[in-house]
């Protein structure tokens, strides 16, 4: 199965080694091109305001959003800005995939970065998982058809609408592929 | 350990962007808006540092906190080496990495700073694979190369980045006994170079800085294994620095397409104006910092 990853900046690498340990061929997404013949794609994580700035020069921003609405999508930290319907703290463009409210840096600066354990809801099918924070956004609110995953306290940090899967946690960052793996279950066609 | 993780985590976010030295709000906001993934939060620039002369120190707090009020990317600022007080005093800003840097002047001349102490991440510049490791040991959680700061011209950060790639090939070709002699002659530690060895690349990113001052600089860094790129003095010393940022972006994320890297390179205005590295007298030579 071919997984595309958004590599336009950020944290590519992590994520393409877990996707290849679990069989899956890694396409680097740049140009609408690269978007022809993949299953899935993952938004890393990364800064989104750079990001958006590149995927407009590299004409990838309708394509994308055409992309992300209909097929399996999973958006971490800056990918999980790009994904959410509204963004707050600045208010930014964004692709509108998942009716999600995403308040960009809310826990604050590098030094209020951490790392937590995270609740599982019955809807989440795998072993328990940490969370990486990593400047991370927090959501702030969730449409009435978006499920949630995995909790850290009492809020949100993994939530899915349908194909779309949103995590302000990085997956990538910890051992395991049970993220990933839950992925890949949704990208088989 | 796991607070490594987060260190070296801000240091992967990075990768594949544009880091922009930056001496005031208005240039922070220019950063932000042509897609820097990161400024660094300075009182000059490093050719107006070596224009200047005198002891070069860490950026005034009033003028890092206006920058880390401009703009919602992660801000650095740089110590001097071994200064520890500067270092808390950026800690207590709140600053997102520190560059233990080269660039200013050094404030120790025997040790660098432990930056195990900090819970702020650290940047150190490097020449070679064994002052690489040195950093590494003493707790950064990024290296860069020196290249020659202030100076426009690229071929020292070429220098660096090939050496200390052709330094991790060749470790991945030794037995474990000739490791512990190659640790020695790098002078660096042996657990380490073993892990450096094994995976064939070092246990933390790896950036270039250092004398980039067009977008074709850049791409050339990248393809020399450089994971992102630092743009000093380049950016702000151009005709056009708006201009120039947005290209330099465009082309660090899209360095292997020849078709776009041209797009990048028409109508940029005039690069800074650089420097012979050989006219260079060897105590104006900035990478001879550091130890």
């Amino acid at each position: 199965m071919r997984i595309g990853i958004l590599a336009l900046q950020g944290a590519v690498e992590p994520h393409a080694e877990k996707l290849r340990s679990r069989g899956a061929e890694v396409v680097e997404v740049r140009l609408t091109r690269d978007l022809a013949d993949i299953a899935g794609i993952i938004l890393p994580g990364g800064e989104s305001t750079a990001m958006i700035k590149i995927l407009h020069k590299n004409k990838l921003w309708e394509d994308l959003k055409a992309f992300t609405a209909t097929r399996p999508s999973w958006g971490v930290c800056a990918g999980a800005i790009l994904l959410a319907r509204k963004v707050t703290s600045p208010e930014q463009a964004s692709l509108d995939a998942i009716d999600v409210e995403i308040e960009r840096n809310a826990f604050g600066r590098q030094k209020d970065s951490f790392i937590g354990d995270l609740v599982s809801t019955p809807s989440w099918p795998k072993e328990p998982v940490s969370g990486v924070f990593i400047r991370a956004p927090r959501i702030r609110a969730t449409g009435p058809d978006v499920q949630v995953l995995l909790k850290w306290g009492d809020e949100p940090v993994m939530v899915r609408s349908g194909k779309t899967l949103l995590s302000t946690f990085h997956p990538e960052l910890t051992d395991g592929t049970q993220v990933h793996d839950y992925f890949l279950s949704f990208c088989q066609p | 350990m796991s607070e490594m993780r987060l260190k070296t985590g801000l240091a992967e976010m990075l990768k594949g962007g544009v880091i922009m030295d930056v001496i005031n709000r208005e240039q922070a906001l220019i950063a932000e808006r042509s897609g820097a993934v990161a400024v660094m939060a300075l009182e000059r620039v490093p050719s107006d540092i070596r224009k200047d002369g005198g002891v070069a120190r860490m950026a005034a707090p009033e003028i890092i906190l206006d920058i880390m009020d401009a703009v919602s990317i992660p801000v650095m600022a740089k110590a001097r080496i071994g200064h520890f007080s500067e270092a808390a005093v950026l800690e207590a800003l709140g600053v997102d990495y520190i560059d233990e840097s080269e660039v200013l002047t050094p404030a120790d001349e025997q040790y660098h700073i432990n930056k195990f102490d900090f819970n702020t991440p650290f940047v150190c510049g490097a020449r070679d694979l064994g002052e690489a490791l040195r950093r590494i040991s003493e707790g950064a959680a990024m290296i860069r190369t020196k290249g020659e700061a202030g100076s426009g011209n690229i071929v020292e950060a070429v220098r660096h980045l090939r050496t200390i790639r052709a330094a991790i090939r060749k470790l991945t070709t030794m037995g474990e006994e000739e490791l512990v002699n190659e640790s020695k002659l790098l002078g660096a530690p042996l657990q380490l170079v073993q892990i450096v060895a094994k995976t064939g690349k070092l246990p933390v990113p790896n950036f270039a800085a250092g004398g980039i001052a067009t977008p074709a600089d850049a791409a050339l860094c990248m393809h020399l294994g450089a994971e992102t790129v630092f743009v000093g003095s380049g950016i702000f010393k151009s005709s056009d620095p708006e201009r120039l940022a947005n290209a330099v972006v465009e082309a660090t994320a899209n360095y292997k397409d020849p078709q776009i890297l041209a797009k990048c390179c028409r109508s940029v205005g005039t690069p800074m104006k650089g420097l012979d590295i050989h006219k260079l007298a060897p105590e104006e030579r900035l990478q001879e910092r550091g130890w």
